[in-house]
Formats: C-alpha cells, sequence, structure tokens
C-alpha cells in the first residue's frame, strides 16, 4: 500500500517538521512495516525556465541551442527534443541537478556550452505507466502562467512523499486513506476530518427503473446509484497527482473518481456504462464453463466457485475482480451506474488468486466495513457532481444483509497488565483507545469500548489489549523471566547420542532433502508399502516423500563424487514416509554411506564391506543390543545391492536394517550402506549394563587354524566350534583368513584364537587339551577340514 | 709372601681398567678377575694357606682389592650402558615433522549444532523438547491455530498439500502445530512448557529460502505467563545464541495464532546496531515471531481461556546458522558438499 502523505494530510494534520521517515517509523512501531519512505519525485536543482531564443545547432539537423530565462540568469542550454521551441515554459535541470538518470554537469554539445538540460517527465523519474507517448518523445510543456524561477515539481503536484507499507492481512481497513488517518491520528492524538459527501440529488428515482437480484449468499451488501449527464475528460491535477503517488494510473475523470474513491474509503467501486447495462443488475454464482471477456480484453473461463454480475442477457463482470468489456465506460457514455458492494472474501481470494490480483480484490479479500460502502456511493456523487458536472439521479437501489452495528466490548484494567505485564492506569487506557476512536464507557471496575466497524479485526478483549500495547508501545514492556513450578523435563536425546557417536567415528552429517522423485522411492528396499506424492510440487524432482535415506545419501556421493571428492564417509538420521492402511506413517532412519579411503594413514584403506560391518556392530553394541543382532545373507534383497556382499539386519529375529555393498549397475565405484529402522531399534529395550565379577583363574589361550572349502562361512564354523567348546571356552576370535598359493584354489584358511577358562578352578593344560581336541575334531568331521601347520 | 702377592694383584687391577674400551672387554676382565677360576677368586682361596697372624691382614688387603675390582667395573659399567642407551636414542630419532596417523574427524552438521544449542538453552530453562509429526492435517496446521479455511494469512505460507488432499494434509508449514499437539495431548490441560524444532515445508526457493528449512516454536502456558515473561525469556535466548550485547525489540505485528502479536527484532549481530548492508542500516534484524496465544487456540484445544494464558514464539533455526557461521546462500546448507561439511568438524565456540 502507497500511502501519500499530501493525500493523507488531507484527512489528517500531520506535524510538519516530521521527516517522512520519522512518520514511517512511528507506524512501525505501532505494528505497520514499511518497505520505503521517500519523495515521490527524487530530483533537486530544478527550476521553471522560459525558452526565449531557440536556434538550430550549427554541426546538428536535430538539436537547438536554446537561451533560457531561469529567473536570475539566462542559461544556454542544447536541447535535442523536438517540440523545443520560443516562448516554450519547461521544466529546466541546472548544473549540479541530480536526476534519476545521473547527475547534469555544466558541459560543451558539439562545440557548444550547454549549462544544464530541458526534462521530459521521463527524465525525472516518473514511472514509465503514468507517461502518455509525448511524455517519452518530447520536452514536457508547462502551461504558459508557470511562473519563472518556481519549482516545477511543485507546479505538477508531484512534490509529494511516499511511504510503501507492508501491511499485516488483519488490517484491511488501512487500505484506505481514512483508515491511514485515523491510524496516524492515534500516534499523533490528532482527530480526523469529516469527507465532504454532500451533493444535490434530482427528483428521479432510480428504483422506478432499475432492478438488482441478488441470487447468491456471497453478497451481502449491493447498493447502486445512477448519474446522468457526466462529461468525461481529464482529471484535475490534484486527483492526478494522488493516483499517481498511490501507484494507479490516471484515465478520465470518470474512472480516476472511481479509484479515488477506492483510495480514500477503501470500499473497491464500480462504473457501469448505464446504456449499455440496461436495466437490471444480477448477483450471481458462474455457471460451469460459462466465459467472461473482461476490461483487459482477456476472455476467461468461469466456474461456480466465482461471482458474477450480470444483466438480464450475459455476465457483465467478475465480482470484486474486474469489469467486464461490455458495460465498460467509454468517451462517449452519459449515464453510469455506480456499484459498491461487499463480497464473500474467501470466494473473492479464490478467484483473484486464479485470474487476477487487483486492488479491488486486495481489497475485498481482507473484508469491508458496510459503512463505507454507503459512503463512497455518497462521495462518488461529490465528486461527479463537481469534475464530471454530473445530475445525480435520486434514491439508490439497495440490497443489505451486513450487521453495521459498532461492536462494545467489556475489558478490565487489570487483564490488560495481566496480560502485557505492564502496568497501565485506567486513565491512560482510556486515552489510548480515545486516540483510536473508539468511544468508552467508564463502569468504574471495567471499562465497555465501542469499536467502530472500520476495525473488522477487533472482535474480542484480546485485540484490544493488543491495541492498548501498540499504542503504549510493545516495546516499553520490561521483559522478566518467568516463575514456575519446578518439574523434571523430558528430553530423549538418543539421535544426539548416536549422532556424536558416528561423529567421533569420522562420518560427516548430511542434511538432505526429504522429496525426492517418485521413481526413486522404492529403491534400496524391498518393503511393500504405498509412497506418499505432493499435490503440486515445485519440481518433478521433489515430488514425493523419502522412504529410504539411501536414495539421498547417494545423490549426496554423486554430487561429490562429481567435484572429486571421492573418499565419503557419511550419515543421517531422517524421517521415512509411507501410507499404510491409509494412515500417514513416518518413522526415524539411519544410513550411512561409505566410499573411497576411510583410514587416512600415509598407507591409506580403502572402505570394503568389513569397515561399514565393523561400525554398524560396534554402534549396536553401544547401544545396548549385543547379541541381539545377525547378519542374513540368505534371504532377498533390493536390485540396488550386491548380492554376494550385502545381507539383511535381523535384530530380534525382526528385518530392521541392510546393510551391504551396492551392485555395480547402480555404482561403477565401490560404495557401502547401511540402514536401519531406528524407532522400532530403539522400540527395543536395551540391555542392562550390569558388574560381572572379574575372573579369578587364569584362562589358556589356545591358537588353531582350518583349511575349509571357500563357501563355508565363519559363522558356521563359529557354531560348531562352540558346540565342542562346552562352557570352559569363553572366548573365540578369527584372527587370519588366508587364501593363496600355499593352499588349493578352492579353499581358504581360517585361523582361530580359542580362549578357555573355568570360574571356579585353574584349568590344567591336560583338561584344555581334551576340549581342543574335542574342537578340532568336530570342525574336521563336519566341514571335512583339515588341520593346517603352523 | 701372601700379601705381596695381594698387593701385586691390586697394582694390577689398578691399572687393567684404563685401557678398557666397551662392555665386552670389562665382561672379559670380570671374567679374568671374578669368575670361578678368576684371579680374585684364585687369591682368596689361598686364605687357608694363609698362616694364622696374617690372615686377618691377607682378608682386608683381598677386600680391598674385590672393591676396588667392584667399584672400577660399576662406575665403567654404568658409563657403558649410559654410552649405549645415547647411542640407541640417538639411532632411534625420526623426522617429527613427519604428519601423524590421523584419526578420522567427523563434522556434526550445523543444522544439528544450532538444534542441539537452542535445545540446550530451553531444557535449561525448564521445557521439554516435542518432537511432531512432519505430515499434519489441515486442521493442525492451521484451522486449530485460528486459521480457518480462506484465511487471507494461509497466503504466506504456500503450502505443499499431499495428493488428493487438498486442504486435508500437508507436509507441515510450521512447527506451530506443535503448539496444538501437545495442548491436545496434555490430558490435564494444566500449565506446559515446550520447544519443538523440526523441519517444514513451503513451496519457495532462492539464496534467503529453501523449499525445507527448519523452524524451532516454544510455548509456554500457565495461569500468569505475560508478554513481559515471553520479552524476559527471549532476551535470556537472543544473548545466550547471539550475545550477550544483543538487545531486543518488540515490535507489534499480526499471526492468527497470537493476540497480541509482536516481531522480535534483535540489535544487528554484524553492526552491533550501528547500521550496515545486513540491517539495511537500522541497526536491527527481524529474527522471531510471538505473541501471546490467542484464547480460540487455547479453547480449540480443549484450555479454559478464562484460567490460563500463555505466549508462543517461533523462528527459522536456518537463520540464525547463517548468521553463526556465516553461510551467504542457504542451499549450501542443503548441499551437503564434502568440503561444507568437513568445515564442521570442532567444537563450536561457547
Amino acid at each position: 500500500m502507497l500511502l501519500s502523505r499530501k493525500f493523507v494530510s488531507e484527512y489528517v494534520d500531520l506535524p510538519e517538521d516530521l521527516s517522512i521517515k520519522q512518520i514511517a517509523d512511528d507506524m512501525t512501531s505501532v505494528g505497520n512495516e514499511y518497505d520505503s519512505a521517500q519523495k515521490l519525485i527524487n530530483c533537486t536543482n530544478l527550476t521553471v525556465g522560459e525558452v526565449i531564443e531557440c536556434e538550430m545547432h550549427p554541426d546538428s539537423d536535430h538539436l537547438h541551442c536554446c537561451k533560457v530565462n531561469v529567473g536570475d540568469e539566462i542559461l544556454d542550454i542544447v536541447c535535442g527534443a523536438p517540440n523545443v521551441r520560443k516562448g516554450l515554459k519547461v521544466i529546466v535541470a541546472l548544473d549540479g541537478a541530480k536526476l534519476p538518470g545521473g547527475e547534469i554537469k555544466k558541459g560543451m554539445i558539439r562545440g557548444q556550452v550547454s549549462n544544464g538540460m530541458l526534462c521530459s517527465k521521463a527524465e525525472l523519474g516518473i514511472d514509465n505507466k503514468f507517461l502518455e507517448a509525448k511524455d517519452k518523445e518530447g520536452i514536457h510543456e508547462l502551461p504558459s502562467d508557470a511562473i519563472v524561477g518556481s519549482d516545477p515539481i511543485k507546479l505538477l503536484g508531484l512534490d509529494d512523499e511516499v511511504i510503501d507499507f507492508e501491511l499485516t492481512s488483519n488490517r484491511g481497513d488501512l487500505l484506505s486513506i481514512l483508515g491511514m488517518a485515523y491510524e496516524l491520528g492515534a500516534i499523533y492524538r490528532k482527530n480526523v476530518k469529516d469527507m465532504d459527501l454532500s451533493y444535490v440529488e434530482n427528483n428521479e428515482d432510480i428504483n422506478n427503473e432499475f432492478k438488482i437480484d441478488i441470487q447468491t449468499e456471497d453478497c451481502t451488501l449491493f447498493l447502486a446509484k445512477k448519474v446522468k449527464n457526466i462529461t468525461i475528460k481529464e482529471s484535475p491535477d490534484f486527483i492526478k497527482s494522488r493516483l499517481i503517488a498511490s501507484g494507479i494510473r490516471p484515465i478520465n475523470n470518470v474512472v480516476d473518481i472511481s479509484n479515488y474513491v477506492m483510495l480514500e474509503t477503501g470500499q473497491p467501486l464500480h462504473f457501469y456504462d448505464s446504456l449499455s447495462l440496461g436495466n437490471t443488475l444480477i448477483v450471481r454464482n458462474a455457471n460451469e464453463g460459462e466465459t467472461l471477456t473482461t476490461l483487459d480484453g482477456i476472455l476467461r473461463t468461469l466456474n461456480i466457485e466465482d461471482i458474477v454480475i450480470s444483466n438480464e442477457r450475459e455476465s457483465v463482470g467478475l465480482a470484486g475482480v474486474m469489469g467486464g468489456l461490455s458495460t465498460e465506460v467509454e468517451d462517449n457514455t452519459k449515464e453510469i451506474i455506480i456499484e459498491s458492494a461487499i463480497f464473500n472474501s474467501i470466494k473473492i481470494r479464490k478467484t483473484s488468486k486464479k485470474i487476477l490480483r487487483s486492488e479491488a480484490s486486495n481489497r475485498f479479500e481482507k473484508g469491508l466495513d458496510p459503512k463505507r460502502t454507503y459512503m463512497a456511493i455518497d462521495r462518488c456523487c461529490n465528486l461527479l457532481e463537481k469534475y464530471a458536472d454530473a445530475t445525480i439521479v435520486g434514491g439508490m437501489v439497495i440490497y443489505d444483509n451486513e450487521k453495521k452495528e459498532d461492536k462494545s466490548i467489556d475489558i478490565k484494567v487489570e487483564k490488560i497488565n495481566k496480560v502485557l505485564g505492564v502496568n497501565v492506569t485506567k486513565e491512560e487506557t482510556i486515552e489510548i483507545f480515545e486516540a483510536l476512536g473508539f468511544k468508552v464507557f467508564d463502569n468504574n471496575d471495567y471499562l465497555t469500548v465501542v469499536v467502530p466497524s472500520r476495525r473488522l479485526d477487533i472482535k474480542i478483549t484480546e485485540d484490544l489489549i493488543e491495541e492498548v500495547g501498540r499504542i503504549y508501545g510493545m516495546d516499553k514492556i520490561e521483559g522478566k523471566l518467568p516463575v514456575f513450578e519446578s518439574k523434571l523435563t523430558k528430553n530423549n536425546n538418543i539421535k544426539r547420542v548416536i549422532r556424536n557417536w558416528l561423529v567421533d567415528k569420522g562420518l560427516n552429517e548430511t542434511l538432505s532433502y526429504s522429496l525426492i522423485p517418485i521413481e526413486d522411492v522404492h529403491k534400496y528396499t524391498l518393503d511393500e508399502f504405498e509412497s506418499i506424492s505432493l499435490a503440486d510440487p515445485m519440481s518433478e524432482d521433489r515430488n514425493t516423500l523419502r522412504y529410504s535415506l539411501l536414495s539421498s545419501l547417494k545423490q549426496i556421493y554423486d554430487y561429490n563424487n562429481a567435484r572429486n571428492n571421492s573418499d565419503i564417509s557419511i550419515f543421517e538420521i531422517g524421517k521415512s514416509f509411507y501410507k499404510e492402511n491409509g494412515e500417514y506413517k513416518e518413522s526415524n532412519h539411519l544410513a550411512i554411506l561409505m566410499s573411497g579411503d576411510y583410514y587416512l594413514d600415509i598407507k591409506n584403506t580403502s572402505v570394503d564391506f568389513y569397515v561399514i560391518k565393523g561400525i554398524v556392530e560396534e554402534l549396536l553394541d553401544y547401544l545396548g543390543y549385543t547379541g541381539r543382532y545377525s547378519f542374513d545373507a540368505n534371504s532377498l534383497l533390493p536390485n540396488e545391492f550386491h548380492p554376494g556382499q550385502s545381507a539383511n539386519i535381523i535384530v530380534q529375529g525382526e528385518k530392521l536394517g541392510i546393510i551391504g555393498k551396492l551392485h555395480p549397475n547402480v555404482s561403477k565405484k565401490d560404495i557401502f550402506v547401511f540402514e536401519i529402522n531406528l524407532d522400532k531399534l530403539l522400540n527395543l529395550y536395551p540391555t542392562k549394563m550390569t558388574y560381572k565379577d572379574i575372573p579369578k583363574y587364569p584362562s589358556i589361550v589356545k591358537d588353531v587354524a582350518f583349511i575349509i572349502d571357500k563357501d563355508i562361512t565363519n559363522e558356521e564354523i563359529v557354531k560348531v566350534i562352540k558346540k565342542n567348546g562346552g562352557k570352559l571356552l569363553v572366548d573365540v576370535l578369527v584372527f587370519d583368513i588366508y587364501t593363496g598359493d600355499k593352499i588349493d584354489k578352492n579353499k581358504k584358511s581360517l585361523a582361530y584364537n580359542l580362549t578357555f577358562r573355568d570360574n571356579n578352578k585353574t584349568l590344567t593344560e591336560d583338561e584344555v587339551m581334551v576340549i581342543f581336541n574335542n574342537i578340532i575334531r568336530g570342525v574336521e568331521n563336519k566341514f571335512n577340514a583339515v588341520l593346517r601347520d603352523k | 709372601m701372601y700379601n705381596e702377592k695381594v698387593e701385586e694383584l691390586l697394582n694390577e687391577v689398578k691399572n687393567i681398567f684404563l685401557s678398557v674400551k666397551d662392555k665386552t672387554e670389562l665382561e672379559s676382565l670380570k671374567q679374568e678377575y671374578l669368575s670361578k677360576n678368576g684371579k680374585i677368586t684364585q687369591i682368596n682361596s689361598l686364605i687357608k694357606e694363609v698362616p694364622n697372624e696374617e690372615k686377618r691382614e691377607f682378608g682386608m688387603k683381598v677386600n680391598e682389592v674385590k672393591t676396588y675390582f667392584n667399584e672400577e667395573y660399576e662406575r665403567l659399567n654404568s658409563e657403558f650402558e649410559l654410552k649405549a642407551i645415547n647411542e640407541k636414542l640417538e639411532s632411534e630419532r625420526i623426522d617429527i615433522t613427519l604428519p601423524g596417523k590421523k584419526v578420522k574427524r567427523g563434522s556434526k552438521h550445523p543444522m544439528s549444532r544450532i538444534q542441539e544449542e537452542f535445545e540446550d538453552i530451553f531444557i535449561s530453562m525448564g521445557y521439554t523438547i516435542y518432537d511432531g509429526p512432519e505430515i499434519e492435517s489441515d486442521e493442525n496446521c492451521f484451522q486449530k491455530l485460528n486459521l480457518p479455511k480462506g484465511h487471507p494469512a494461509r497466503d504466506a505460507q504456500d503450502t505443499f498439500y499431499l495428493k488428493d488432499e487438498y486442504e486435508k494434509f500437508l507436509i507441515r508449514s510450521q512447527t506451530s502445530t506443535a503448539q496444538v499437539r501437545a495442548m491436545e495431548e496434555n490430558k490435564e490441560k494444566g500449565p506446559l512448557r515446550i520447544v519443538c524444532p523440526g523441519k517444514v515445508y513451503r513451496r519457495d526457493e532462492d539464496a534467503t529460502h529453501s523449499h525445507q528449512f527448519m523452524q524451532i516454536e516454544g510455548l509456554v502456558i500457565d495461569e500468569n505467563v505475560s508478554m513481559a515473561d515471553l520479552k524476559g525469556t527471549l532476551e535470556v535466548f537472543c544473548k545466550k545464541i547471539l550475545g550477550e550485547k544483543t538487545q531486543v525489540r518488540f515490535r507489534p505485528s499480526f499471526f492468527p495464532f497470537t493476540e497480541p502479536s509482536v516481531e522480535v527484532d534483535v540489535t544487528c549481530f554484524k553492526c552491533g546496531g550501528k547500521g550496515c548492508s545486513l540491517c539495511k542500516q537500522t541497526g536491527w534484524i527481524e529474527v522471531l515471531g510471538a505473541g501471546m496465544v490467542h484464547p480460540n487456540v487455547l479453547e480449540m484445544s480443549g484450555y479454559d481461556s478464562k484460567k490460563y494464558q500463555g505466549f508462543a514464539f517461533g523462528t527459522g533455526m536456518d537463520r540464525f546458522a547463517m548468521f553463526k557461521y556465516g553461510i551467504p546462500d542457504i542451499r549450501t546448507i542443503y548441499g551437503n558438499d564434502i568440503r561444507f561439511l568437513n568445515q564442521f568438524d570442532r567444537k563450536d565456540n561457547e
């Protein structure tokens, strides 16, 4: 919302010495933020001059050498405009003048002295949309009675200052000069002046010839007034300059008045050419697929959500958004019907979002004061009578379903202080409400505040408390710390524990987007689930919520690998989303991706399956799940995984995760990944950490190595060792794996440390040897193993 | 005669150590003199032959030889050992300028750091961390926060609705939704103190906006908490996060779920309030939205708004991370370039 200082000053006296910046800052401190606060025209050193001589430039076919009287001297100025001529009153930029296009300096133009510049309107920085063709082609021609040496900006009525406000959506009332006047009046304790609403009506009655038919609940107030004998012409300067300062392009006196009154009152208006319209206006919901050509000449297709205005034949306007082309006010228009109405703000919002955001729709969307709907009609008549020579037809066609009573709200001063945490007195409170233009009745222990209908945002006590806070100054509130009853706080920090542990292990934590392309959502998993997509994604790359975090981590790998960073060890904790039995579900997942070098010694070691497996095992042990998980390579694996180097992770019988190498079809580089459903894992109660007696008796360690078929797994052998080892075998540890020249190529050698201990006595070598030999025999028999010589 | 022999041996012993060069020679002397057949051992065995009246003197003299030998032996032995140690040390000298064996240092993402920092401050003030779902109903995210369907303030948050769920289900556009959940879950409808950090999503993307970002929402409900308590709380919080000199300013504003509502500005952390490009010469930067919980919001979640009042505040955590670490473009935060992540491999400054 652009606020013109001159415009608002017609309704409230602002202290003259206040800078526009100060006014804007004062408005900000009561809750109305602004983007900029500056002069409408940002030029210096301009004056009115008269061209007293004008000769062709000797070395140019289009430049003129002029002598220009600027009052206290006569300047030589070279001018290139085609319309420069002797006797013309012009805008002169003197030496040192600052214009939006740069600074003007004395100089020579093709050998001739030039001590300034004659200006066009465009050169003053007036927005293109306000300029006519002649303003762009030549210098501006001032009226012949312009006084030489005076300020041309003042002469044009553009000596104004403008604040560009960014208003909050609850303050629709501030989308009007009157609303702004009340707000400024409250700040500076000034009264708002009355608007001139006077006019003379003829003795006809519009109701005799004109009917309205409101067929929808989406219109709650509709007024129609007829005006005859209008003269279409240019608007007076003050109307044009107020419109320009407010960002609206002047067109002709009648159209300008509709915009001018909308700016003043906040009530959007529509003028119909009465002859093209006919004698009836109907307000109804559009038919599905109905078409309408709007003022901008575009054919719009409508649906039942849109509200239209129509006559007996066809729709003539899109309510609250834009009028129709067929009933437009044109240069030969003599009679008009003024429409001032209130429509369902939500419907207008929907339609304008779809079709066009306009000054009118913006105001309808925020809600309107029904009193202004009436006031706007009167103001239009007042101005049309004055500036369009109009005859105002008597009477008004009225459809009114609006409540217009001012609201009364009771409030206690203690409540204000209790909510704001301040100490305002009753007198201060009353003073603030009165400054806002509210009536206050003092009932001793409470106040009754009558809120005018223009303040649609004020409905309850808390709204009034905010008003007191705003005007009193929210920033005057002294901060203090609340006093609470003490209470144990809950903080489930397990994610933090896992994060810290993985960071300690040298992994980088990532944070990626939850949204991925739909074609990736079923990758890296065999789980069956229904994926969740967005109704209106920003791009096809981000249209679905991820289930597995691994496609995100793989994407991060690819991004870094493309930048020659291939030593990647990353993890992320994030949500996995899916739909189950019609319900939306989400659970926390942890995923790890590792590739390239991990141990950063001079001799680097590349990540392999056992590196990532080690990290996973250590993590699960750290979290208290020792001995409760296993790696299962025999079940089905997703296509993205290497079938020989991957496994499902089973915790207490349930498949909770996956680990392994990515399939060469997914990545040519060796990438190892892990993912687990963290919520399901953490639902399993971790094993309690308890003290165990430190062994009193020594243990005996025996080494043994077996040569076995390659496809026999360590796990199978350990199982047999443990079975034969019995209770006295307390630990089995692989310490060497060998394949190579010294043994058959289909065989491998696995070497173990076996630790024996009896907690009740010292074991003898003989006792151990009996068990040890049992173990060897067991493995030999079961796997056809051969004992490997040391 | 016996005494002369001892005398002779003593003189001999006094000379033999002069030319000993190393430990081996020293050990062979020990062999020569103190072994079973060694010269000193042999002389000592003569004691049986020595007449009684000379025995005492003989014994003393032999002891003198032994003592002399042993002292000299020990002296040289430690000399040689010292030398040997020094030689060993010298031979073990390494190039200490070669790099140490690296234990890989991981890194915690800057957003996790900020989140933990925020959480810790509020935990220390007695708040509970509340973790809500990211998929939300329109009801929880908007309607119960006093934003009915068609409310113009919904425009400010261009929402990602789920497919076929327009105005029904969405990925949350604000963590304020946690207010509703926390109040509804609190069956006693009594005092509450929570903060909810988490991911939120809006249809917006440029250098300062990401379609996914992190917010934190705080909510306190009690019988007597006021705007002054809100201000005090945020003052403590902002000073802790942005530095002790930080000042906090309240500016009235509008949010549908709070009444009164304020925008919270802090003195610019770049220029300290003098005015710079970051604060657009104003000296202030807007960092939080806050206010007193709207009575409609309390009532919709089953609270008695006559008895209870509360305050709520919310802010984007990404902005704090960008300010704190000087990250110019929010997209860097979600880019996960390993060269970016590696920069966060140490503890934060206090």
